[in-house]
């Protein structure tokens, strides 16, 4: 049951994953919830460990999710998942030598597409900010220090054009210094 | 015989080596596949390159997965595009499960809990910065400023999937207003940053 369910979430992401990784993340975060894998913190961790590591942010969160929900065997059913839709339009596109790029209707798909990208990452931003108590009433240590985390982990990205891997290491280290 | 399966390896082996390069992000690949691939092997010109980063970011899927996918189906066919698809997805696959089955085996230690505690803010942070990365070159006008901040309103109410079905729906739709609409003049200006456009990488956040 929980593999055929990785199997259908990922392969949707995998069918509709435009624009890079980080616009699946509410699709993952419903389907999580949905079928209460794990806790949104827990995924907001998975989702750490997959921006710490190599490979797209998206394929790494599935396999991390897959093997938290059900083992080895998810984490393969889940990467494949989401693999496949790839794999079956580049055989496509290649064998027909679609020029997909070029075409007029292609360009203005693309046209309202990308914005709604970057409204799906922000999106997932705000939705992470609200269940990770960055956005909160009760105003705490935690959520101070918290907040000048995020504030100067973004400075530090955009501003000092860090490399997300350190910024992430950094704030663990600020992290272990401040809450243990 | 034996030479098509040679072949397929090699492919296997040479993206299997460039996996671990896409840290940065899919484009990070690019230097390491003009290395490997046009001036070791020369099985491709690296204006055949560029046109197949392009064109990956048209199909879904990480630009990563999908480049690889493309070059290997050039050199090799179907087999070639699964040889260079697993060849570049295996080293990550092992590193992150190595590294999660690493956190759900220490996950009760407290000191990690607590780096977490700050890691989880610096994501937040994180996702941020790949929205205004894909801003950049997602949001060129009135009208595609207007998609965004409907898209996010609409994403507390419907289903992800549904708002990126309609994108595309008001892609098209308001493409084809505006060249219905537009001033002749706007349609030539249009059309040269169409062209332009199309050897450029759209993806802001390339990952």
């Amino acid at each position: 049951m929980v593999l055929w369910q990785l199997f259908k979430t990922f392969f949707l992401v995998g069918l509709v994953s435009f624009g890079g990784g980080y616009a699946m993340i509410p699709i993952i975060k419903t389907a999580v919830t949905q079928y209460g894998w794990m806790t949104a913190e827990r995924l907001t961790n998975m989702i750490a460990i997959a921006g710490m590591s190599p490979g797209p942010i998206a394929t790494n969160s599935a396999i991390l999710v897959g093997y938290s929900a059900a083992g080895f065997t998810g984490a393969i059913i889940s990467a494949v998942a989401m693999l496949l839709p790839s794999i079956i339009l580049v055989i496509i596109v290649a064998s027909f030598f679609i020029k997909l790029h070029h075409h007029p209707i292609v360009q203005s798909i693309f046209y309202g597409l990308k914005p709604i990208v970057t409204s799906l990452i922000i999106y997932a931003a705000i939705s992470f900010a609200l269940s990770n108590h960055l956005i909160t009433p009760n105003i705490s240590f935690r959520t101070i220090t918290s907040l000048l985390i995020f504030g100067f982990s973004l400075f530090a990205l955009v501003k000092l054009r860090w490399h997300p891997l350190h910024v992430i290491l950094f704030s663990g280290l600020v992290g272990v210094t401040l809450y243990s | 015989m034996k030479e098509q399966w040679k072949k397929l390896f090699q492919l296997f082996w040479t993206f299997f080596k460039i996996g671990p390069a896409t840290f940065g992000g899919g484009f990070a690949m690019i230097p390491l596949i003009e290395r490997e691939i046009v001036e070791k092997k020369k099985w491709l010109k690296n204006e055949e390159v560029t046109d197949v980063f392009a064109l990956s970011q048209s199909v879904p899927g990480a630009v990563a997965i999908n480049s690889a996918a493309f070059i290997g189906h050039k050199i090799g066919g179907i087999g070639g595009a699964l040889a260079a698809m697993i060849g570049v997805s295996l080293p990550t696959f092992i590193i992150v499960l190595t590294l999660g089955i690493s956190y759900f085996y220490i996950h009760d230690n407290p000191k990690l809990e607590a780096a977490f505690v700050g890691i989880r803010a610096s994501i937040v942070a994180l996702i941020l910065y790949a929205a205004i990365k894909t801003a950049k070159t997602a949001i060129v006008d009135k009208t595609t400023f207007f998609i965004l901040l409907a898209g996010v309103g609409a994403l507390f109410f419907i289903h992800p999937v549904l708002a990126i079905i309609l994108g595309a729906l008001a892609g098209i739709i308001s493409s084809f207003l505006k060249r219905k609409w537009g001033p002749k003049n706007k349609i030539a200006k249009d059309k040269e940053k169409d062209q332009s456009n199309t050897h450029d990488y759209w993806w802001g956040a390339g990952i």
